[in-house]
């Protein structure tokens, strides 16, 4: 648990149910009963969606037309599935989309962690600028540079490249004020000390400031990559070529190639929805208090 | 390296440093400008850049039928605010911002305070609320297009069950916003939920215990010691969440492309629609910074709010 050693403003989550911490309820029963039923309502309304989707997944096209109220109208059955896989084109677009997400993050988090930390320790010409373009940034919506990032990559000729999908989105000025932040917060005694024993300043970077900065480091790429895996407008204005698409826009294409066949349509929307869910579950505490970190997450 | 040794020593605490500090003279005592290079560049390329070169479009003429380009001055201002669609479409993302936003505020803090009441089963809540935030927008639209379906759909099937009539969710111009509000409330409430929970997890409870010691019960400490002490995080989710909802476009786009009869078209769709399916872009672009104009006069209104707040 070195983690807890650094100086973040990371509110640590009590543990659950920790006896007498959320005392919101007292001790009547009425309260405890209310707050019960009104919560497995709000969840049941909010997996019903998911669970209907699985539902229509496993049966066949004709099935799933027949009405009626139950989830389940006729056989189980994984046809759906091997549909949708034989196709092929879903493992395509959902090894796009780990490639693409995946160097966002990466470029992303590693020039924005590098700049927050120059930007927080200062001491070069142009700072004080740059600082405040970068933090009236995070205003401009990104759809906003849509139209002109598009001519630019006409002009470059990168249309239809992965270069183009990925390099516009990894300027984040969010998450380098997010992280400037935190570095603010962090005494530069140990750096300083680490200098003093001749080590040079990437050497300071990579052996004391990173490792202390591995809470905060991990909520920015985890909001970095939900942003990207499921970014929807930038890719589908620069991407044409069925081969090139991610997840969001291919199966965007073929939203209207289903017709009525819903069932592969719930098959192919639930293979794309599971990695960051599988995501998610094994790394739910930390997106949680992620959150907490970050302040504001990925808004 | 041993002769500045003694001088660039962490001072004993109480000495103050000498007024010329060595970290300045050197000039290499920390980080530096090349630290910073290598976010500076894709900024300037990828988004100060079309910010500017988006201005300069707004004077054109510029097409992608066209090659030449000529400077129009404001024509394409003048005819954004004379232009009907600018004005329907800017009607109907304020619409969208009202439906969505209000819900999207309040069940989010209703999930937070249940979750925090500390009944069993904290994971199972928490995945139920926040799993469609991980979903990509078009999982989201193609379920979401299924309970929508108007013979066997689960919207209408419910319906039906009850006995009332079955409802064009996509089709009916007056219903269509509300069927895309409640989907984006589903999609992205788990995003807020979270923000409440993590407040509601930091917030000191000896107020709550004080409150308690004196008799009051649940309700009363709900309204009287939790939810004012949740103001701050409710004015910058509300803030958040407005920001966030001028700027729908995606699962407008894919669910009914601004249909039925351009009811549920964005303005961000409108431009969109303008630029890339009519190829005028210098026109694009003036629309979409008339919609910037209105997101920065909504920023800053909200900061005087936040501001008044403290």
């Amino acid at each position: 648990m070195s983690t807890t050693a650094s100086p973040v403003r990371a509110r640590r989550l009590p543990p659950r149910e920790r006896p007498g911490a959320p005392m919101l309820l007292g001790h009547g029963r009425l309260p405890r009963v209310l707050a019960g039923t009104a919560l497995v309502v709000l969840a049941a309304v909010w997996l019903l969606p998911l669970v209907w989707a699985v539902a229509t997944s496993v049966q066949s096209e004709q099935d799933v037309a027949k009405p009626g109220l139950s989830p389940f109208k006729g056989a189980f059955t994984l046809d759906a599935y091997q549909q949708i896989l034989e196709r092929g084109n879903v493992t395509v677009w959902a090894a796009n989309s780990f490639l693409v997400a995946g160097l966002v993050t990466l470029i992303t988090v590693a020039v924005s962690t590098l700049a927050a930390y120059g930007f927080s320790r200062g001491g070069f010409r142009g700072r004080r600028l740059l600082l405040t373009v970068t933090v009236a940034a995070v205003m401009v919506p990104p759809q906003l540079l849509v139209v002109p990032l598009f001519e630019q990559m006409l002009m470059f000729d990168l249309v239809d490249t992965y270069a183009a999908m990925i390099l516009p989105q990894v300027v984040a000025p969010m998450m380098v004020f997010i992280l400037k932040r935190f570095f603010d917060g962090v005494p530069r005694e140990l750096e300083d000390a680490a200098r003093l024993d001749g080590a040079s300043e990437v050497r300071v970077f990579l052996s004391v400031v990173l490792p202390l900065s591995r809470p905060i480091v991990a909520a920015v790429s985890i909001f970095v990559f939900i942003g990207a895996w499921n970014n929807f407008m930038w890719p589908f204005i620069v991407t044409n070529d069925p081969g090139l698409m991610t997840l969001p826009v291919g199966l965007a294409t073929v939203k209207d190639a289903f017709g009525i066949q819903y069932a592969q349509a719930m098959a192919s929307a639930l293979l794309a929805a599971l990695p960051l869910v599988v995501v998610f579950l094994l790394f739910q505490r930390r997106i949680v208090s992620s959150v907490a970190t970050t302040g504001l997450g990925g808004a | 390296m041993t002769t500045t040794t003694p001088v660039g020593a962490p001072a004993p605490t109480g000495e103050r440093p000498p007024v010329v500090s060595p970290r300045r003279r050197t000039g290499r005592r920390g980080p530096g400008p090349l630290f910073v290079l290598p976010f500076a560049v894709p900024f300037v390329l990828f988004l100060v850049w079309p910010v500017l070169q988006g201005i300069w479009m707004s004077f054109t003429d510029s097409s992608l039928a066209l090659r030449d380009t000529s400077f129009v001055g404001l024509d394409n201002y003048a005819e954004a605010f004379g232009d009907p669609d600018v004005w329907s479409s800017l009607g109907n993302t304020v619409l969208f911002t009202a439906a969505s936003s209000v819900p999207l505020v309040l069940v989010a803090l209703a999930m937070a305070l249940l979750v925090h009441s500390g009944l069993a089963g904290q994971w199972v809540w928490r995945l139920s609320f926040f799993v469609p935030y991980l979903l990509p927008v078009t999982v989201v639209t193609l379920i979401w297009t299924w309970l929508y379906q108007p013979d066997v759909g689960l919207g209408n099937e419910l319906l039906g069950a009850l006995g009332l009539e079955p409802v064009g969710w996509l089709s009916d111009e007056s219903v269509a916003m509300w069927s895309v509000a409640a989907l984006t409330v589903w999609w992205t409430v788990g995003f807020n939920f979270l923000l409440y929970l993590a407040a509601l997890q930091s917030l000191p409870t000896v107020f709550d215990e004080a409150a308690a010691l004196d008799g009051a019960g649940a309700w009363r400490r709900l309204w009287s010691v939790t939810l004012p002490q949740l103001r701050r995080t409710t004015v910058l989710v509300a803030m958040l969440q407005i920001l966030a909802s001028l700027k729908v476009f995606d699962q407008i786009y894919i669910l009914t492309k601004g249909g039925p009869n351009g009811s549920t078209r964005p303005i961000l769709e409108y431009v969109y629609d303008v630029g890339f399916t009519g190829y005028r872009l210098g026109y694009a672009s003036a629309v979409s910074y008339v919609f910037f104009a209105l997101v920065i006069v909504v920023s800053l209104a909200q900061l005087r709010l936040f501001r008044q707040e403290d």
